[in-house]
């Protein structure tokens, strides 16, 4: 299949680490999203990210490399704390970001306003999914790119492409979330911080793994159960959407919303780049080094070869899913809602 | 000092419940509730969203003439082209007041009055202050935002000449999803739903694999299993600059929820009692007010702190 | 040292004999030897990685008891710049510890010389955690952060035979991935 494109699509490539980063840039990325040590990113995990300084030479090492850097703060500040919000905002624009990716109306003006010149890409986390959804923020904020909800089919998107004034970039790898993002308050109900305001799902210091006498894996979040694994089933993240549970009409407990597994659209990449996609996003900032080489380069390389007229095989990239198991998710049909 | 005058709002009702039950409900709520306000429309499935459209004029009119206000509420989720289509038609609509629930109703009723409701994300001051240049004279808060971020909205609120509200009563919306867990409990998808929904006119409850009681599917929308209860914050709520309280509907005792409300308002009974008159009515139910007590969101506090000062 | 080098030597006669170094670190080996070579290890990479102080977000002083499944000893970690702390104890020393890693030897290896991904490793069950779950979340983005990986980094300190050690660590490794 031979496919024409007036770009190049990009690959876009996560990194939680100064480390990871240069995998993602040495591997092949051409662009990295990353963010800081604080609630203005929505993977506000402990360990991770970066600090003024780890990110001045990382974007520095990026550029140096030919690649681009894009800085996540894709929060939503809660009353009375947006200065940590405009502060990340100028950071980001001091140290030279490409972009700055936002989910936020308050931290999209503000950005807009102070600089002018910094191009703003829409976050997942503002979970505009529609033609008038993405035209609002391209209008009031001249938003460049909007990544898309997880929840679009491929035909979906190409029509969405023909009707928007700005930039596609669709997640083609990595954790497969359920909820509409920017929306969820499942792990406020349970653990008191909130996946918005302070940029966690299913916080480290909540989760609790205990094995007990059969072997099988017990996976709580602040004391809530959310799976039970025996010695032959693969468990994923503890996060309250991938858990197990029971209702009144039927026998059984069973993945009320999902199981564990991981998005995987390596079978649809020609497809996508046919329909206009400009930006393909690999998930996973909280992974290792060990992931992005694996992963970026796999990608890096499909991409090419696709480009080319090959065809791909990525079932190799299994071994580093959730549950071990991967899915085409809403991309390929409707039958998945 | 003028004494600001707190109204009581009936949210949209969130569940699948036959038409002729919702107008019946309506009736009620024009004949008996002391409520200023009534939201309608189809917010969670716009699948559900023909069933009650026979019925709408009926309702709006006797609401109407009990003195209501009726304000029709957009879907939460708009995605396919038939929700793009009901979406604007509604907008375009001049003659009720419309809340938009997501941005693509924003964006249709940028630059005309309109109100925001909860599904959309009013986080701070800077977000309130853009919305309401932009058309917008009343915020429905998300549910999760606590005590102290509701103060400097209600500060913010003022200068600005918004209304604010917030949901004091009912199960919350914790997750929307593009997937229908109503249909996948029953082995279904969306398209082929059946509207197995309709079995629950309360949402369905989930429970862990420990048999603890946790959330509630309400089709695409995923809820607490307990009940909020901020009748007690009420007044607190009032001082921060909160004029709205949202009681959203249930099939089973929402009347009195909304007595209980009112006579909070009217001061006529105590936060302790209210908490107490409503724990009584949902049984083993457990009412919840953890989010504005910048707690685990399910867990409920009896400290009243607006008592405490 | 002695140690090292004549188990260097061995496996550089027979690189394949994955089982022998298996068993060789299995028998009983002495601690006193295990533990200089461990504490010159973490003294050295605390030292020359100050950033990983901060990536461990405030557990420094957290105690991380590491069981290699398939060896005779467990280790105790606790990575305090203050005093760091890497010692091989005997199994069931009923040492306490705020959090616990599990995994064979081989996997343990793989992960501080950055070749598996610890997610990956959990939700195959080859890694196994318990305890404090932040603290570990730390510890690995804090190790994960070192350029090229700990498993050089510690064997650099040893010189040439450190570091050809690691390449038949890895050789073997690598045969075992295959061979599963």
């Amino acid at each position: 299949m031979n496919i024409n494109i007036q770009h190049k699509p990009e690959l876009v490539c996560p990194a939680g680490t100064p480390a990871s980063l240069r995998t993602a840039v040495d591997s092949g990325a051409d662009t990295v999203y990353c963010g800081f040590q604080n609630a203005t990113n929505a993977r506000n995990f402990p360990g991770l990210n970066f600090t003024t300084a780890e990110l001045e030479e990382s974007i520095a090492y990026a550029h140096d490399h030919k690649a681009h850097v894009l800085v996540a703060l894709n929060t939503f500040p809660p009353a009375g704390q947006f200065p940590l919000w405009k502060d990340a905002v100028d950071l980001a624009y001091k140290l030279g970001a490409n972009a700055i990716i936002v989910a936020d109306m308050g931290v999209a003006l503000y950005a807009k306003n102070k600089y002018p010149d910094l191009r703003l890409h829409l976050s997942v986390q503002a979970g505009a999914p529609s033609v008038e959804a993405i035209k609002f923020y391209c209008e009031e904020f001249d938003v460049k790119r909007v990544v898309l909800p997880r929840i679009l089919t491929i035909a979906e998107i190409k029509s969405l492409k023909q009707e928007i004034p700005c930039e596609i970039e669709c997640f083609i790898f990595g954790n497969h979330g359920l909820m509409a993002e920017g929306r969820c308050s499942l792990t406020n109900y349970a653990t008191g911080l909130s996946t918005n305001m302070d940029g966690v799902c299913s916080p480290a210091n909540f989760v609790s793994y205990q094995v007990d006498v059969n072997r099988n894996l017990n996976t709580e979040l602040n004391r809530f159960t959310i799976d039970s694994f025996s010695c032959s089933q693969n468990p994923g993240y503890p996060t309250i959407c991938k858990g197990r549970y029971t209702v009144a009409h039927r026998d059984d407990p069973y993945y009320a919303f999902e199981e564990p597994l991981s998005l995987n659209l390596a079978d649809l990449l020609p497809e996508l780049i046919a329909a206009g996609v400009n930006a393909f996003k690999i998930e996973g900032r909280q992974r290792s080094k060990a992931y992005i080489q694996n992963v970026v380069s796999s990608w890096r390389n499909a991409i090419d070869t696709v480009l080319e007229g090959g065809t791909v095989n990525m079932d190799h990239l299994l071994s580093l899913t959730e549950g071990h198991k991967q899915t085409l998710g809403a991309y390929e049909t409707k039958r998945w809602k | 000092m003028d004494t600001i005058q707190g109204n009581l709002t009936l949210g949209p009702i969130l569940f699948h419940w036959p038409a002729e039950t919702k107008r019946d409900f309506y009736f009620k709520i024009a004949d008996e509730s002391p409520i200023n306000t009534v939201y309608l429309g189809e917010v969670v499935c716009s699948k559900r969203s023909p069933f009650l459209m026979p019925y709408y004029a009926e309702i709006t009119d006797r609401l109407a003439r009990a003195g209501k206000k009726v304000v029709f509420s957009s879907l939460a989720e708009v995605m396919t082209q038939r929700e793009r289509k009901i979406t604007e038609e509604l907008c375009h609509d001049e003659k009720y007041e419309v809340e938009a629930n997501d941005t693509s109703a924003i964006y249709h009723l940028r630059k005309k009055p309109h109100r925001i409701g909860q599904y959309c994300n009013v986080y701070n001051e800077e977000t309130l202050r853009y919305l309401a240049l932009n058309g917008a004279y009343h915020v429905v808060l998300p549910a999760e935002l606590p005590r102290n971020t509701i103060s400097v909205m209600g500060e913010t609120a003022k200068t600005l000449d918004v209304s604010l509200e917030v949901q004091v009563s009912g199960r919350v919306g914790l997750a929307l999803s593009a997937r229908c867990y109503h249909a996948r409990s029953y082995g279904r998808v969306k398209d082929n739903c059946q509207y197995v929904c309709e079995h629950d006119p309360d949402g369905m409850p989930l429970k862990t694999l420990t048999d603890q009681r946790f959330l509630c599917i309400n089709g695409i929308q995923t809820m607490s299993y307990g009940y909020l209860n901020l009748l007690p914050q009420i007044p607190e709520l009032m001082e921060m600059g909160v004029t709205n309280f949202r009681i959203s509907p249930h099939s089973l005792h929402t009347d009195t929820i909304i007595e209980t409300a009112y006579s909070i308002l009217q001061g006529s009974i105590s936060g302790e009692q209210a908490a107490s008159i409503v724990q009584s009515l949902l049984g083993d139910v457990p009412c919840f007010n953890g989010f504005y007590n910048h707690a685990a969101g399910y867990e409920w506090s009896n400290h009243d702190h607006s008592l405490s000062r | 040292m002695n140690m090292l080098s004549i188990l260097a030597k061995r496996l550089r006669k027979n690189p394949a004999c994955k089982e022998e170094l298996l068993r060789l670190l299995a028998r009983p080996i002495p601690l006193p030897l295990i533990n200089y070579v461990l504490n010159r290890t973490i003294v050295k990479i605390i030292r020359n990685y100050p950033s990983l102080f901060n990536r461990l977000s405030g557990h420094h002083h957290k105690t991380f008891l590491i069981e290699i499944t398939n060896l005779s000893f467990d280790l105790i970690l606790r990575p305090d710049p203050a005093s760091p702390h890497l010692n091989a104890i005997r199994k069931k020393a009923g040492f306490y510890a705020d959090a616990t890693i599990s995994g064979s030897f081989l996997t343990l290896i793989g992960m501080i010389d950055g070749r598996f991904d610890g997610d990956a490793l959990f939700f195959t069950r080859d890694l196994q955690i318990s305890g404090d779950t932040e603290a570990i979340v730390c510890l690995r983005n804090a190790l994960d952060d070192i350029d090229g990986s700990v498993a050089s980094e510690a064997a650099s300190y040893f010189g040439p035979i450190g570091v050809q050690f690691l390449t038949i660590l890895r050789k073997v490794a690598n045969e075992h991935q295959y061979s599963t």
